[in-house]
């Protein structure tokens, strides 16, 4: 268990490893940055300063090195829009944007898997057709079509919730609901799969023999077994989620890291730009880790790997 | 003799359309074992889970009686059933390998049963399993209580399967197959194992199986099935010696049995394959495969009485000479 915890974290450090490099270097791709810092109006002497006041007249080897070497120390520079280091900006977005991906994936488990246990139970009856048609409008709605409706709907119609900004609680519950739906297709048919897969197999002819409660044979049984594919795809989906929530903050003015990395391409404020990118790719990298001990734990079989 | 189970005109069919069991009737004595055989898709599995409730979606059963030490099993409610079930009556099935839940471990699955029938407390559940493991043959209990099924082989497994089914003490335990999936040593250790349960536990057991090498060796009684129809019933020794229903004798001459084989001459076959039956057929369901089949067959076919405890459904009149006691 250990050892396959080892593997995991070494694994995952060159994973974030490679994530640092490409945004380095996609940053780069996107132009000469000396120019488009020093603005449209910036005469060639401007463009000149501004490129040596940043460091970009150096070789793109020793900046690179220059920014892993004071990244790995939390150091991340100075936003060149924002007058902040960027540590300090994404350390007062990132509560936001976690708490936006916790009620997103809580309200999106909260709903599949009800939904995947019951549309399995129930597997080719209406109730299971009618889930499965919802899964696939859910797929097919894009987010901020979502959005807006919600928008318009509890925020503007009903007023039941604010319709931007950050300050309460309520704040969260839209943006939460529209990210949930980004996840809650995909987990559903996975627990409903997962479940009419495990309803089917010889463990739970046994333990039907074994005359065990109808409740503790779907809930211990089965579904126990169905959860693993389940937790490995919540944790990619939590992922996506931090990504989708880049357009979801932006809708709903959410102040977290998403609108950070969308103002800052916007500006070409690139430390910004690269530091977004590799706290997204940690979080990615972590939540994958998660997923693998959570189902190490699930799975006896997975332990010895 | 009381039968502990009694299961008289016993119906299965799946969506109205396949007709699974068609008519079976046995009884299964106490302390005996008793042996269903036939080829695979004659509706041995199905007669099995028909008893225990267990039948799959779409199933439907329904008999003339079937009764459990003395309680008819047909009146009874779901909730009277799943306290039967794996407490009363227990069944291990063919796929040791499956069988198990790959999450939990041992201890967690055998200890179940007890706690959810007899209560108790989790500890006592696992004493009492350990100590079953070691009955049937497990060395270092305690250590296999703590592992999971895929550290086991499968005839570990399908010993853990025996000890779990044991756990509440049943009167009946129902094995489908239970040697199919292992390789012969194997199979022989179960069986042997099988014997000796009966014979110290007093316990009956329902033996499903389509290997009559393994009739031969543990049945009482037998009952050959053949598209859902119990065609011929017999003891044992009687059955191999004096066969009276056509698809018996086909079955027997296709194995080697000693004393009744030359060793000369070819084993035999029986041309064909079980047809599938649907509602309404009429007659008896082999005449396609037999050779003394005539019109007569397509009537209703006659349960003829061959010798005390012995009959079978055929037109043809019992062959008195061989029936003679050798």
């Amino acid at each position: 268990m250990l050892r396959l915890i080892a593997r995991r974290i070494a694994l995952g450090v060159l994973v974030a490893l490679t994530v640092m490099t490409l945004a380095f270097l996609l940053t780069r791709l996107s132009g000469d940055l000396a120019v488009s810092i020093a603005g449209p109006q910036a005469t060639q002497a401007d463009v000149e300063i501004v490129r040596k006041a940043y460091g970009l007249d150096r070789p793109l080897y020793v900046q690179f090195f220059a920014w892993t070497g004071r990244a790995m120390v939390g150091d991340f520079g100075q936003s060149y829009f924002f007058k902040d280091s960027v540590a300090n900006l994404i350390q007062k977005r990132l509560p936001i944007t976690v708490t936006l991906g916790l009620v997103g994936l809580s309200l999106a488990l909260i709903v599949s898997l009800p939904l995947g246990i019951l549309a399995a139970l129930r597997e080719n009856t209406w109730i299971d057709r009618s889930v499965t048609l919802f899964t696939m409008v859910g797929q097919a709605v894009p987010s901020f079509w979502l959005a807006l409706i919600l928008m318009i709907v509890l925020g503007l119609q009903l007023g039941i919730l604010p319709i931007s900004g950050t300050g309460t609680w309520q704040h969260f519950v839209m943006p939460g609901i529209v990210l949930a739906f980004t996840a809650i297709p995909a987990l559903t048919r996975l627990t409903r799969s997962g479940m009419i897969e495990a309803m089917a197999s010889d463990y739970i002819r046994t333990a039907r023999a074994k005359g065990l409660s109808r409740a503790r044979i779907i809930f211990k049984h089965a579904l126990r077994n169905a959860a693993i594919p389940v937790v490995s795809i919540a944790a990619v989906q939590l992922g996506f989620m931090l990504g989708g929530s880049i357009v979801i903050e932006t809708v709903f003015a959410l102040h977290g890291v998403g609108y950070l990395g969308w103002e800052s391409i916007a500006k070409n404020d690139f430390p910004v730009v690269q530091a977004v990118v590799l706290v997204l790719a940690v979080f990615y990298i972590g939540l994958t880790l998660l997923a693998d001990i959570l189902n190490a734990l699930l799975d006896p079989r997975l332990r010895t790997g | 003799m009381s039968a502990l189970l009694e299961v008289e005109e016993l119906q299965v069919s799946f969506g109205g359309r396949t007709a699974a069991v068609r008519g079976a009737s046995f009884r299964v004595e106490k302390g005996e074992t008793h042996c269903l055989v036939g080829e695979s898709g004659c509706g041995k599995s199905v007669t099995a889970l028909a008893v225990m409730s267990l039948l799959a979606r779409g199933g439907q059963r329904s008999a003339k009686r079937m009764r459990f030490a003395g309680t008819d099993l047909m009146s009874l409610s779901d909730r009277e059933m799943v306290r039967l079930r794996g407490n009363r009556i227990a069944m291990i099935f063919q796929e040791p390998m499956t069988s198990l839940n790959p999450a939990f471990t041992i201890g967690s699955q055998m200890a179940e049963v007890m706690t959810r029938h007899k209560g108790g407390t989790r500890a006592a559940a696992l004493d009492r399993a350990a100590e079953l493991m070691g009955r049937v043959g497990i060395t270092a209990p305690g250590m296999r209580l703590g592992q999971f099924p895929h550290q086991l082989s499968g005839g570990l497994r399908q010993r853990v399967m025996i000890a779990m089914a044991l756990m509440c003490d049943p009167e009946l335990l129902i094995a489908d197959e239970p040697t199919t999936a292992l390789d012969v040593t194997v199979q022989a250790q179960i069986l042997r194992l099988l014997a000796g349960l009966k014979r110290e536990l007093g316990l009956s057991i329902l033996l499903i199986t389509h290997d009559l090498g393994i009739v031969a060796r543990v049945a009482d009684h037998v009952s050959v099935m053949y598209a859902g129809e119990v065609v011929e019933r017999a003891p044992t020794a009687e059955l191999f010696r004096a066969p009276q229903h056509p698809y018996t004798r086909g079955l027997l001459s296709c194995v080697p049995v000693p004393g009744r084989v030359q060793r000369d001459r070819p084993l035999g076959s029986i041309p064909g394959v079980v047809p599938a039956i649907g509602p309404g057929f009429a007659g008896c369901a082999f005449r396609s495969r037999c050779a003394h089949a005539d019109e007569t067959c397509t009537r209703t076919i006659p349960r003829r009485r061959a010798a005390n405890a012995h009959d079978y459904l055929c037109r043809l009149e019992p062959d008195w000479a061989e029936l003679q006691p050798a």
